[in-house]
């Protein structure tokens, strides 16, 4: 299976700050009575960003200057909580491209990887620093670098780590593993063979 | 060499290694329920593939059944569409599907043990985080993404990075009042909300030994709020002796031999552990939420925190950003909190023994005026149990909505939810911002007793006080 090297993501940010920003909080609940994942990007952040009348509340990503943004900047323990792919679904269907925070929760991690939705951890220093020049300059373009794991914005150059297996998966273009798991089915036989509760 | 159990449980599962340096780890239980899953099934249709070993997937339904409506189809039609997509895959497929018609249907995690489908030794997934219960009986259990659910479906294997490993010691006998509930509270207020971030938790020690396999199951339940994302006790004697008999348990003939197996699981004396963490049974309050996130949590008798008395920028920030939400006053007591809404159930609480357990106080109460209970056993057999036992009567009698088995208010994907700002007093096990339906609701995490002491005062209180636990 043909996947895309996915070696660096180049494109403008937005800022969401916070810690522990939970999956609740990316697509609540409600939103999840469906049977197909498309239509989730409208619904992303939908309780912050909008009010019950359906008007909008002051968020990042109700501002026009950050429309275009591509790279979603956060701060620790992002995506905690329900396990829920409708979480990073929702991210990448509004047009997000990439996260970086300054550490993410492991099933979220997991999720974004496998749709090939990049995952970088930076510094707090950092990603303020990224986001200063942001709100300076929503038009900057902000380069993540999963081979180099450093993000480059307005001259600057920052350390942002991608977890050792996802980069791997991400630039040699394997970050959806069925094909290789397919491959591996007869090793899965043996496995489950001397496996009691498999074999019965 | 001395292994811990998460190693031999992983090392025996573990298929092969994948070019990322990541384990293709062979699941031996899937587990499956109707928000989650279709579009799993999608992209297996999409790619053109099969079910690998569908009599090793099982099915339930829990999120989005109505808990006070039996009868099909629901009201709403999302649910409806949600429920008969289930139908339809499980039975194109072959898997097992225990529908509310079974009378075995029930939120996953409660009916996975109950069937006997959860086993020491065996590894566990399902696309839903509170998966970690099932490590109460010594298995590896996992939550997944939906496209790890496709993974699992096609192949019975998932790609995964292997975890390292705390053990949590907890010493000593809990107080009276103080429950299991407490003790997953208390260690997530120690370690904190990410604490648990590339980790699964060993808990043991002198609590976790003595502990029935409800109160294992609690616990194990909410480590994925300490961000471990799976959590284990080991099997023993108490882990048999619930197995013995289930409907999915080894009949007699291999029952030894499977006892036999199970116990070589358990983890070696002396092995390694990344991390070991040791806790005082007696120094556990019964505890609260007060914040936004499961480990923003005080003893019922701490006074609410107040940003102005800590100068870490961050705690500051997030006590502030906290309390506002939650329209709590710094500084005060957390008891006299007025509730408006009291929830009795989940994948957390929602078994016999929470029933059970309240029951025992609650006889004679009434609910205070103004407060709507509910109370939601775990699966339909959990509630055949309570009723068989006179249990829902006491609920009933006192005020409590006695309701059909499911998720119900614990992430309000059906019908139960709050209602503008109202404050739960409740036995799940998240507190986020709109979690139980409302996006500004409030949700205040305790013990089921804590939660009728709430229900009955209409207050968060102390139930020691308020049922003269001693």
């Amino acid at each position: 299976m043909a996947l895309e090297k996915i070696t660096s993501i180049t494109g403008p940010a937005v800022y969401v700050p916070g810690n522990d920003i939970d999956t609740d909080r990316i697509i609540p609940a409600r939103f999840m009575k469906c049977i197909v994942f498309d239509g989730l990007g409208e619904f992303l952040f939908y309780d912050v960003r909008k009010n019950a009348d359906g008007t909008d509340r002051p968020h990042p990503l109700n501002e026009a200057r950050f429309k275009r943004a591509t790279i979603l900047l956060s701060g620790a323990n992002f995506g905690c909580g329900s396990s829920r792919e409708h979480a990073p679904q929702a991210i990448q269907k509004y047009g997000f491209k990439a996260v970086i925070a300054e550490n993410f929760a492991e099933i979220f991690l997991g999720n974004c990887t496998t749709l090939g939705l990049p995952c970088a951890t930076a510094s707090r220093e950092d990603i303020a620093k990224i986001a200063a020049v942001v709100a300076q300059e929503p038009t900057t373009d902000v380069v993540i670098d999963v081979v180099k794991q450093e993000v480059r914005f307005a001259g600057q150059t920052v350390k942002a780590e991608v977890r050792a297996s996802a980069r791997d998966a991400l630039i040699h273009g394997r970050w959806d593993p069925i094909g290789e798991l397919i491959d591996g089915l007869p090793a899965v036989q043996t496995t489950a063979a001397k496996l009691p509760y498999l074999a019965a | 060499m001395r292994k811990s159990l998460f190693e031999k449980v992983w090392d025996a599962h573990a298929v092969r290694t994948l070019a990322n340096g990541q384990t293709q780890l062979l699941v031996g239980t899937h587990l499956i329920h109707e928000v989650t899953s279709p579009q799993a099934f999608g992209m297996l249709r999409d790619l053109g593939l099969q079910v690998a070993m569908p009599h090793r997937t099982f099915a339930t339904v829990d999120h989005i059944v109505p808990t006070d409506q039996f009868a099909e189809p629901y009201r709403d039609p999302l649910a409806q569409a949600m429920m008969e997509e289930l139908r339809k895959n499980c039975a194109s497929t072959g898997i097992t599907f225990f529908d509310r018609a079974s009378g075995k249907q029930g939120i996953v995690h409660i009916v996975g043990p109950e069937q006997g489908i959860t086993q020491p030794g065996t590894t566990i997934a399902c696309g839903d985080s509170h998966t970690s219960t099932h490590g109460a009986f010594g298995a590896i259990a996992f939550g997944v993404g939906t496209t790890q659910i496709r993974d699992v479906l096609a192949t019975q294997t998932m790609a995964l990075g292997k975890l390292k490993v705390r053990r949590i010691e907890v010493s000593g006998k809990l107080l009276p009042g103080v429950y299991a509930k407490d003790v997953i509270l208390h260690i997530i207020r120690t370690l904190g909300v990410n604490g648990g971030t590339g980790f699964a938790y060993e808990y043991a020690g002198e609590l976790f030994d003595r502990f029935t396999m409800e109160e294992r199951m609690t616990v194990c339940n909410m480590s994925i709020e300490g961000g471990a994302r799976a959590g284990y006790v080991n099997p023993d004697e108490t882990t048999f002796a619930y197995l013995q008999g289930r409907p999915y348990s080894p009949k007699a003939a291999q029952w030894d031999a499977a006892v036999a197996n199970w116990q070589s699981f358990a983890s070696d004396p002396g092995c390694h552990y990344d991390d070991v963490v040791k806790i005082a049974a007696a120094d556990i309050a019964p505890t609260v939420t007060w914040g936004i996130n499961p480990g923003q949590a005080i003893a019922i008798n701490e006074s609410i925190p107040d940003a102005a008395k800590t100068n870490v920028v961050d705690e500051k920030a997030s006590i502030e950003e906290a309390l506002a939400y939650m329209k709590l006053t710094p500084g005060a007591p957390i008891k006299g909190t007025k509730i408006d809404v009291a929830f009795l159930g989940s994948c957390t609480n929602g078994r016999l023994s929470d029933f059970q357990e309240v029951a025992r106080f609650l006889k004679g109460r009434k609910v205070a005026g103004g407060v709507k209970a509910i109370a939601v056993p775990g699966s339909q057999i959990v509630a055949l149990q309570c009723i068989a036992q006179g249990i829902d009567k006491v609920f009933s009698e006192a005020g409590f909505e006695w309701r059909e088995a499911g998720c119900s208010m614990c992430l309000a994907m059906n019908p139960d939810k709050l209602i503008g700002d109202q404050l739960c007093a409740s036995s799940s096990n998240r507190n986020f911002k709109g979690r139980q339906g409302s996006p500004t609701g409030r949700t205040i995490l305790m013990s089921p007793l804590m939660v009728a002491a709430a229900a009955v005062t209409g207050s968060i209180a102390d139930a020691r006080e308020v049922f003269a636990v001693n």
